[in-house]
């Protein structure tokens, strides 16, 4: 028994005796997530029983280094545990921005004393993080952003206002882009650390046309951000006014992530699934929209290829850096076309926005949802930039 | 195994690659035949020399002379015929006939297999009876006659079909149309008496036929495999030709699609490069997104082929269907930025619109293997 094969006999062990009934369900609501934090509570017994074993084993950051929390799996192991993890469908124990964004920013960017102390902080879900990037004038072209640091020697003093800044109003501290030297566009920037409790932080949220209200404006007025929390562990990542880099690196990370690259639910085939939807309110499928659904499938299962061919090749580096910026594109224009079609075998069912027979309108808000797909992150248009510039070398882009 | 190629296969790829752009470049084979009117469509010489690197006995076992690959290096030569826009005959003699000979007998095997791979013999692939494709139903009869067969009854879109040393025909030995029992295949040689070929050239300038069989009588020793069991090698040959065809509908994709980018960095509207002008640049970049995915989609078919998966159906379909569509987008995108000299004869971009037009067809076009694509996932 090779190595691997024995690693995945002790996860599948390890998960059969930790991973509670409860935790192999789908996600339902939004509480069927656990996102941490020092306001956080868990919704039952199973889902901090399941956390707090995860915790232990490292599994909340299998891929981070043992010192930092993680488990410290290499990237055989991860897909391993992964893998697992999916033929249980066994839910995630933590979801957390620190884990998606700021921890790679970290790992990449961070010195040992920021890694020692918010990396396992992250791990062990203590602190809930935001993402300040976007502001109401500058969406997609990031680097126009306004908001300012003032520097006063051992602080900066902060004022603007960022929008989009998911949970804010649920979060504990903030990782944020601030224009540090107003000359300078992109070396001009210092992607800074801190409390969203520092006096000056408000917070309102923004309700959507899917009702829900996961985005909020963040206001910055006069807030004091120290250059140090202690002994080798800056308020800032990277360099002062070198912030562009951290936040091109992550950008990187979270079109990956919106891409759906590592597979699941966006990328699958959906013909099959909507055929059962529709016998069981005895309907058929249109041929038309059965068509539709089939060239659907075809385009899903062709792009499920392409993600397989991407994560392997990023591996033995063999991927074009710009690459995640097609997988954002097209996964994300493939996960719009996906809704569009369930809305439309779903027929005046799924146009109910708040009955039970809907779980509260869930097809309605879902579709509505992915219209941010080819927005957030980085809209499809600029993506079809960058793939022009970086890709396809063509002038002047 | 991951879904890019190896060592081996990247070192193919490159002999591949040098070869076809030099040897079986557009002005000296495809413009070389198609303004002489060569009768077979492509040149027998370079058949010889595809023959000397290996290329022609590529599928075909090591027992059999040949290199006893599989359709991931197959898919490497053919991405690279379709990028050149090379006419040959590896797709029906070493992908399609060759598929149908590994479930042939030692003496059938012994007898054709030798000139494939010497490229000496070309081979065809008779399945279609009208013009789409429809392998699903086959009417074509062969019925038993002393200690062998006679064939009768008529099939379509025979490529290369005059030129073919031998022709693979799907006829049936029994049963009604549309029943998958009853289905033999047959090698059916070129002098064979009562075979005749109407031979048309088609808009990508290669040669097809539409032949007729009136009581050809062949030994029994021609049937390939088992007498009322040909569905399973014909699917087998079916499913190789369409992930075959896709990884050159590819290359004929990237062909199109390198030679339109590179116009777009030269040509000059408006005193601009009109590479600069956004709306061209993303379409361009919606392009080549949707060619790198169709060729995942390839790469994955032919690693499930050669696995023997039972995935491999759907997918060869899935990718079928998806360079069909890439590869049409490829190459209207191609001819429209061309502007004008995208119409004109003398400048290659047509030339792909052509090809692809004619891939496309050939073992079902996207709306054929959507359509298989939700029959096999249940509806």
């Amino acid at each position: 028994m090779s190595d691997l094969d024995s690693f995945r006999s002790e996860t599948r062990a390890w998960l059969e005796a930790n991973c509670p009934p409860e935790m192999r369900e789908p996600v339902r609501d939004e509480d069927d997530v656990y996102w941490g934090g020092r306001n956080a509570s868990f919704k039952s017994d199973a889902q901090k029983a399941w956390f707090e074993a995860c915790v232990a084993k490292g599994y909340t950051v299998p891929a981070w280094p043992k010192a930092y929390g993680g488990a410290g799996l290499n990237p055989a192991e991860a897909k391993v545990l992964r893998e697992e993890m999916s033929r249980i469908n066994a839910r995630p124990p933590l979801s957390s921005f620190g884990i998606w964004m700021l921890g790679p920013a970290l790992l990449h960017f961070g010195t040992e004393g920021q890694k020692q102390r918010f990396l396992n902080e992250i791990a062990r879900g203590e602190i809930r993080w935001c993402q300040g990037y976007s502001e109401p004038g500058s969406g997609s072209d990031l680097v126009s952003m306004q908001t300012f640091g003032e520097d006063k020697g051992d602080h900066w003093v902060v004022n603007g206002q960022k929008i989009w800044t998911s949970y804010a109003d649920k979060c504990d501290w903030i990782f944020c882009l601030v224009r540090t030297d107003k000359d300078n566009k992109y070396q001009g920037i210092t992607f800074m650390l801190f409390d969203m409790e520092t006096p000056g932080v408000t917070t309102k949220p923004i309700k959507l046309i899917s009702g829900n209200s996961p985005f909020c404006e963040t206001f910055f007025d006069d807030v004091a951000v120290p250059k140090s929390y202690g002994e080798d562990c800056p308020g800032f990542v990277g360099q002062i006014n070198r912030g562009w880099d951290v936040a091109k690196y992550l950008l990187g990370h979270e079109r990956e992530m919106i891409s759906g690259a590592g597979g699941g639910d966006r990328t699958a085939a959906i013909g099959a699934a909507m055929k059962r939807a529709t016998a069981k309110e005895g309907g058929e499928l249109d041929p038309i929209l059965r068509a539709e659904l089939a060239m659907f499938d075809v385009d899903a299962l062709a792009y499920a290829c392409m993600g397989e061919k991407f994560l392997d090749e990023i591996k033995v580096g063999k991927a074009h850096p710009a690459q995640p910026n097609m997988m954002k594109y097209a996964g994300t224009e493939l996960n719009k076309r996906r809704h569009e079609l369930m809305m439309s075998v779903g027929g005046s069912r799924s146009l109910e926005w708040d009955s039970d027979d809907t779980d509260g309108g869930k097809p309605a808000r879902n579709w509505l949802r992915t219209k941010a797909n080819s927005i957030e992150g980085g809209t499809s248009e600029v993506m079809l930039n960058v793939i022009s510039k970086r890709i396809l070398d063509l002038p002047g882009a | 195994m991951p879904l890019y190629h190896n060592e081996d296969q990247a070192m193919l790829a490159e002999t591949a690659s040098q070869f076809m752009a030099e040897e079986g470049a557009i002005a000296k084979q495809l413009r070389h035949w198609r303004d002489r009117e060569c009768k077979d469509g492509f040149g027998h010489a370079l058949w010889k020399q595809m023959a000397e690197l290996g290329f022609t006995g590529i599928l075909v076992g090591e027992e059999d002379g040949g290199l006893g690959m599989g359709h991931v290096e197959a898919g490497i030569v053919l991405e690279e015929i379709g990028r050149n826009l090379t006419p040959s005959p590896f797709l029906t003699s070493s992908v399609l006939a060759a598929t149908a000979l590994k479930h042939a007998s030692e003496d059938l095997r012994g007898r054709y297999l030798p000139g494939l791979v010497s490229g000496d013999s070309v081979f065809a692939v008779a399945v279609d009876e009208g013009a789409k494709h429809r392998p699903e139903r086959i009417a074509c009869k062969a019925e038993r006659s002393g200690n062998g067969f006679k064939l009768s009854g008529k099939k379509d879109f025979v490529i290369h079909g005059a030129s073919a040393d031998m022709i693979v025909v799907a006829a049936r030995t029994s049963g009604s149309d549309s029943d998958a029992d009853g289905v033999t295949l047959f090698a059916v040689p070129k002098d064979a008496a009562g075979m005749n070929h109407n031979a048309v050239r088609l808009v990508d300038s290669s040669m097809a036929t539409h032949t007729t069989f009136d009581n050809v009588e062949l030994d029994g020793d021609a049937v390939i495999g088992e007498v009322d069991g040909g569905r399973e090698v014909l699917n087998a040959l079916l499913m190789a030709g369409r992930v075959g065809s896709a990884a050159e509908g590819v290359g004929v994709a990237r062909g199109a699609m390198d030679m339109t980018i590179d116009y777009l960095k030269q040509r000059k509207q408006f005193g601009r490069l009109i590479g600069e002008f956004q709306a061209l640049q993303h379409r361009a970049s919606h392009l080549y997104s949707e060619v790198e995915i169709a060729r995942a989609a390839v790469i994955k078919a032919q690693q499930l082929l050669d696995a023997g998966s039972e995935k491999a159906d759907l997918m060869a379909s899935v990718a079928k269907a998806k360079v069909a569509k890439a590869a049409g987008l490829a190459v209207k995108e191609g001819v429209q930025m061309h502007g004008g000299i995208g119409m004109t004869d003398e400048y290659d971009i047509g030339l792909y619109m052509k090809r692809d037009r004619a891939l496309q067809e050939f073992l079902g076009d996207a709306y054929y293997h959507a359509n298989r694509v939700a029959e096999l996932s249940g509806y």
